[in-house]
């Protein structure tokens, strides 16, 4: 193995990675005490460092001022889709350009790179009223259709089928008479796994937090769960501490998924990070 | 090469199939891309020659060059884009070097190691609009814990929201939390893919911790050094969010504008102002911005490197 990852962290070393660990954790356990204590206790010479069981009334009080339930709901299936969606059809494109001769292939997978530099809010105007011209403002498939499928998407799993499919393995199954389609799914699908769920867990939490489109296009009544958190803060002379419930009430959801999957997506995103 | 479907030019040629079925296969990234990228970003290019409202989008009048000839003569463009730079150099230079110390570290056989990779990448999962919210309460110049912490050492108080400057870093800590650990993690996954031969001969030259650090590591992670740069370039370029909930939702940047940025001003002159022209001029100013930085940002970073490493930002594909 190599030294750098041989050698043992010295003392130093703990301390400043648990100092780093606990400047990315502390303000999230942070919102739970300011969740819990009214403006005037915050305000005290002495800030509260634990949280109270008034979190609970707090995040009621925040669901009565904010249609958190909804966005909840909503960021489940725009998130679902946009996830399956870009599975699918970044893994049958990438396999296309990876293991696929057809006229044009190399120029078409360049066009694919350079959309990677064209950012979306660059469009955003025209986007919006093509939207409304096909009456998807306000509706989800607005959200949706735009990320159906992503050039990174695309790229990633070209790179990834490139490098895990056997060339021969392709072409044993295509002179056996396999269609490409009959190749796709049982050969390229079945090696493709890991890297499909990878895909899948960056672009969820990319769906799941995405901001600058859906507050544009979608409206408080039907918002997706980060558009929503802008009913919280409205109201005449906001409590903080209702602001900080509802935040909290509806992070939560994904980081418990994120607990629970962060080993996965930490080598994920390493991964993609190698192969990208 | 024997094959029982008829043959086809691509086929005798390659060993691999050929088939017009794989436009089929690649055809709906296109349709999406064409649809939602490519039209929206032509048509915003147009607009921009045009005065535009929501109501009568279809009844434009044609301006010329008179959009960009306003924006460039308006203090409120220069203002946004001073402090995009700002914010951008605040928001990414410390970010990265932090990232890539906290790599280092991280790639040293430590326990619990697992633990310490998700909990610094815990702010990469939340939201920028709760990452912005939270903040937005530890800043707050009365109840919040930064001043608290300020006080407590017996420093003043300061405005993070109302002083241009403090309300900059105020604005740029949240994207420095948010993705400080992602891009070390992604240090990290370079840091482990440099060959160990390399450290096997430093460590034979006799070279410390240090000096491993300084001339293994560096050059072998100046690949990732420069995509990680050029992804937070073009993030800076398109800051929005942060500063827009940092003044709860209102699209000004501060009471005098002293963190809004040119994502912020276009949107407010687009959907506050109703000049869809105006704002279409400014999508194209940053799109403009980008394309510069990111090539300035390249430029130096590879004048930094000596011995060349740096072949090219395009990825290795066989094209």
């Amino acid at each position: 193995m190599r030294p750098g990852s041989q050698q043992g962290g010295s003392r130093l070393t703990y301390v400043i990675v648990a100092v780093v660990a606990i400047v990315s954790i502390f303000p999230l356990y942070y919102t739970v005490v300011m969740a819990s204590h009214t403006n005037a206790e915050m305000a005290a010479a002495r800030p509260p460092l634990l949280p109270t069981t008034d979190f609970f009334a707090n995040v009621k009080a925040a669901l009565a001022l904010a249609p958190l339930n909804k966005g909840l709901v909503n960021s489940v299936i725009v998130a679902t889709l946009v996830t399956a969606g870009t599975v699918a059809l970044c893994t049958l494109a990438g396999f296309a350009f990876a293991k696929l001769r057809f006229r044009g292939s190399g120029l078409l997978l360049a066009l694919c790179i350079g959309t990677m530099m064209v950012p979306l809010q660059m469009g955003v105007i025209p986007l919006y009223m093509l939207m409304a011209r096909i009456g998807l403002a306000g509706h989800l498939a607005a959200v949706i259709l735009p990320t159906l499928c992503t050039a990174f998407g695309v790229f990633f799993m070209r790179q990834y089928i490139a490098a895990a499919v056997p060339d021969e393995l392709i072409e044993a199954g295509w002179v056996d008479g396999a269609s490409p389609t009959r190749l796709f799914l049982s050969v390229v699908v079945p090696a493709a796994r890991p890297a499909m769920a990878v895909l899948a867990m960056l672009t969820f939490l990319t769906a799941w937090n995405d901001f600058f489109w859906p507050i544009i296009v979608l409206s408080s009544q039907n918002p997706t769960v980060q558009v929503s958190f802008q009913s919280l803060a409205t109201g005449y002379a906001p409590q903080q501490s209702v602001i900080m419930a509802g935040t909290l009430y509806g992070t939560v959801p994904v980081l418990v998924v994120f607990a629970v999957l962060g080993r996965q997506i930490v080598g994920g995103i390493m991964q993609g990070a190698v192969k990208g | 090469m024997t094959t029982i479907s008829p043959p086809t030019r691509a086929q005798r040629s390659h060993r691999l199939p050929g088939s017009r079925i794989a436009y089929a296969y690649v055809a709906p990234f296109f349709a999406v891309f064409l649809a939602f990228s490519i039209y929206p970003w032509l048509d915003t290019a147009w607009v921009s020659l045009h005065e535009v409202r929501l109501s009568t989008y279809d009844q434009s009048t044609w301006l010329g060059l008179g959009n960009y000839v306003n924006l460039f003569s308006n203090p409120f463009f220069w203002n946004a884009f001073r402090n995009t730079v700002t914010i951008g150099v605040i928001s990414t230079v410390p970010q990265l070097c932090m990232a890539l110390g906290i790599a280092h570290l991280l790639n040293y056989r430590l326990r619990g190691r697992t633990f310490f990779r998700v909990a610094i990448l815990m702010p990469y999962a939340t939201s920028l609009a709760a990452a912005t919210v939270i903040f937005l309460e530890l800043f707050d110049s009365k109840l919040g814990l930064v001043n608290w912490a300020l006080h407590l050492v017996h420093l003043p108080a300061v405005d993070w929201q109302g002083s241009r400057w403090p309300a900059q870093i105020a604005v740029s800590t949240i994207v420095t939390w948010r993705w400080t650990g992602y891009n070390a993690l992604i240090y990290l996954a370079g840091m482990q893919s440099i060959d160990t031969e390399l450290y096997d001969a430093a460590l034979v030259d006799g070279a410390n911790r240090w000096q491993q650090f300084r001339h293994v590591t560096l050059p072998g992670l100046r690949p990732t050094i420069l995509f990680t740069i050029v992804v937070s370039t073009i993030g800076a370029a398109q800051l929005f969010g942060e500063p827009l909930l940092y003044h709860n939702g209102m699209p000004d940047g501060g009471t005098q504008g002293q963190y809004q940025t040119l994502g912020l001003l276009m949107y407010q002159q687009g959907w506050t102002n109703d000049r869809l022209g105006l704002a279409s001029a400014t999508a194209w100013t940053m799109f403009l911005v980008i394309v510069v930085a990111v090539l300035v940002n390249t430029t130096l970073a590879r004048r930094r490197d000596r011995q060349g490493t740096l072949s090219s930002l395009a990825p290795k594909v066989r094209l």
